[in-house]
């Protein structure tokens, strides 16, 4: 039986609120890549071009059944056959932005489909402009339903973000097995990680459904 | 080097990584399923303890990354004296992780049985465990079944992560393959299109075909 070292603990602290805040970065600058790809996505998909519709429609469903590891090592390697070399930050926030931007695309999609056709065509006959039905009418009603999805996803990618230690991202997950080649001590390096993860997901989880019932009833969308 | 070429090379590495993958996939499906039924069956026990057992397994599980729980079952326990096989350290930590999100589809399909159908079963004086095999879960399993298709593509990408603890599955030859030739986009963009294949024509027509085949049981065609 191993016994758990508390000064180990103390000692890796530094280094793992450092590398949780790169953690964070990772997840938020790939969710904000996520939430504007998913808009284009989606918005691509609706127009009447379709091989337009057609492609983007078989990418997305691409991107959603085939693993973000892959896609991460896709990203990173096949850039450099090219001439292109990518830093692992970036290729890593271009494949996890892009992951969860196909999923976020179907979010937005199943919130679009929500608003009643006949805002749409309320919206033509008061001959708004495609842009502003968009702006003015469509988004705002479409944007509650979506917010439990969105937050879904936005804990999703933090929890996927260790998927980025393998080409060299030097968050938690990386930090961790660092630790554990330089001091053959694995016990406490990824029980830490495991914990660090706990601490912010479920409260983030707990926020988001309180954020969500909130936006139902400021705009008086009670169940 | 054409990518013919790329494939009479490399192909024979790719198909039995593939088998592989396939495997880990089905083997983690069947681990998940049972951790799905048992931990959404004790979320809804009347015991709070054994309410509470597991509400912790599918918080951690879901709390935490599926790649941290592989490294723990795969780095930590063999220090308590529990020493796993990689391979089935692989599975295991899929199916562990996915079984939790399971669990949880497991309890809302419960819940969503009308309640008529309870209170008919009390009525014809069935035993609890009749109640629940004959009556609640076949109609629980009908309601449950599309979003399990989700969840199965979920599991077939989850085993791409046991690579990363030397399971020689497709992802692991693929990254292999990519250090020997640096063809990146032939050995990384062949493993993608596997991956899409086995997910949109195998995996997905099967669920639906369950579904189907479910719902025709029960008389809801």
């Amino acid at each position: 039986m191993i016994e758990w070292r508390w000064h180990l603990v103390w000692e890796l602290a530094p280094r793992f609120v450092d590398a949780a805040g790169k953690t964070l970065l990772a997840a938020g600058g790939g969710y904000s890549i996520a939430v504007v790809l998913g808009l284009v996505l989606v918005l691509a998909q609706r127009t009447r071009f379709h091989p337009l519709t057609f492609a983007v429609r078989e990418f997305v469903e691409l991107i959603r059944s085939t693993p973000l590891l892959l896609q991460v090592f896709f990203v990173f390697y096949v850039g450099p056959q090219f001439g292109l070399v990518l830093s692992p930050w970036t290729a890593g926030l271009i494949a996890i932005g892009l992951h969860y931007g196909a999923y976020l695309s179907e979010v937005y999609r199943g919130g679009i489909e929500s608003v009643p056709a006949g805002q749409w065509e309320a919206a033509k006959a008061l001959n708004l402009s495609v842009v502003r039905t968009y702006r003015r009418i469509v988004i705002p009603q479409a944007l509650p339903p979506a917010i439990s999805g969105m937050g879904n996803y936005l804990v999703g990618i933090f929890k996927d973000t260790p998927m980025l230690s393998v080409i060299g991202v030097t968050e938690l997950m990386h930090t961790a097995t660092a630790v554990g080649a330089e001091s053959y001590r694995y016990l406490e390096p990824y029980t830490m990680v495991g914990a660090i993860f706990l601490a912010i997901s479920l409260p983030a989880a707990y926020l988001i459904s309180r954020f969500e019932k909130w936006v139902r009833r400021t705009l008086g969308m009670v169940k | 080097m054409t990518y013919i070429e790329f494939l009479q090379v490399h192909g024979s590495r790719m198909a039995d990584g593939t088998v592989l993958t396939v495997v880990q996939f089905l083997l983690a499906t069947v681990v998940a399923v049972v951790v799905a039924v048992l931990f959404g069956l004790m979320r809804l026990s009347r015991n709070p303890g054994v309410r509470g057992v597991a509400t912790v397994y599918i918080e951690i599980f879901r709390g935490t990354s599926l790649l941290v729980q592989l490294f723990w079952i795969f780095f930590v326990l063999p220090l308590f004296g529990l020493n796993l096989d990689k391979f089935v350290a692989g599975f295991l930590a899929v199916g562990l992780n996915m079984g939790a999100y399971g669990a949880e589809l497991v309890r809302g399909a419960i819940r969503a049985v009308p309640r008529g159908q309870w209170e008919a079963a009390l009525a014809l004086n069935m035993t609890d465990r009749k109640r629940m095999w004959r009556v609640i879960l076949p109609q629980a399993l009908v309601i449950m079944l599309p979003p399990w298709g989700n969840l199965v593509i979920e599991i077939l990408k989850g085993t791409a992560l046991v690579a990363l603890i030397s399971v020689a599955d497709l992802m692991f030859e693929v990254r292999q393959i990519n250090i020997a030739t640096f063809l990146s986009v032939q050995a990384f963009g062949t493993a993608l299109i596997v991956y899409y294949v086995l997910a949109r024509f195998f995996v997905t027509p099967v669920m639906r075909a369950l579904e189907r085949f479910m719902s025709r049981k029960i008389g809801r065609a």
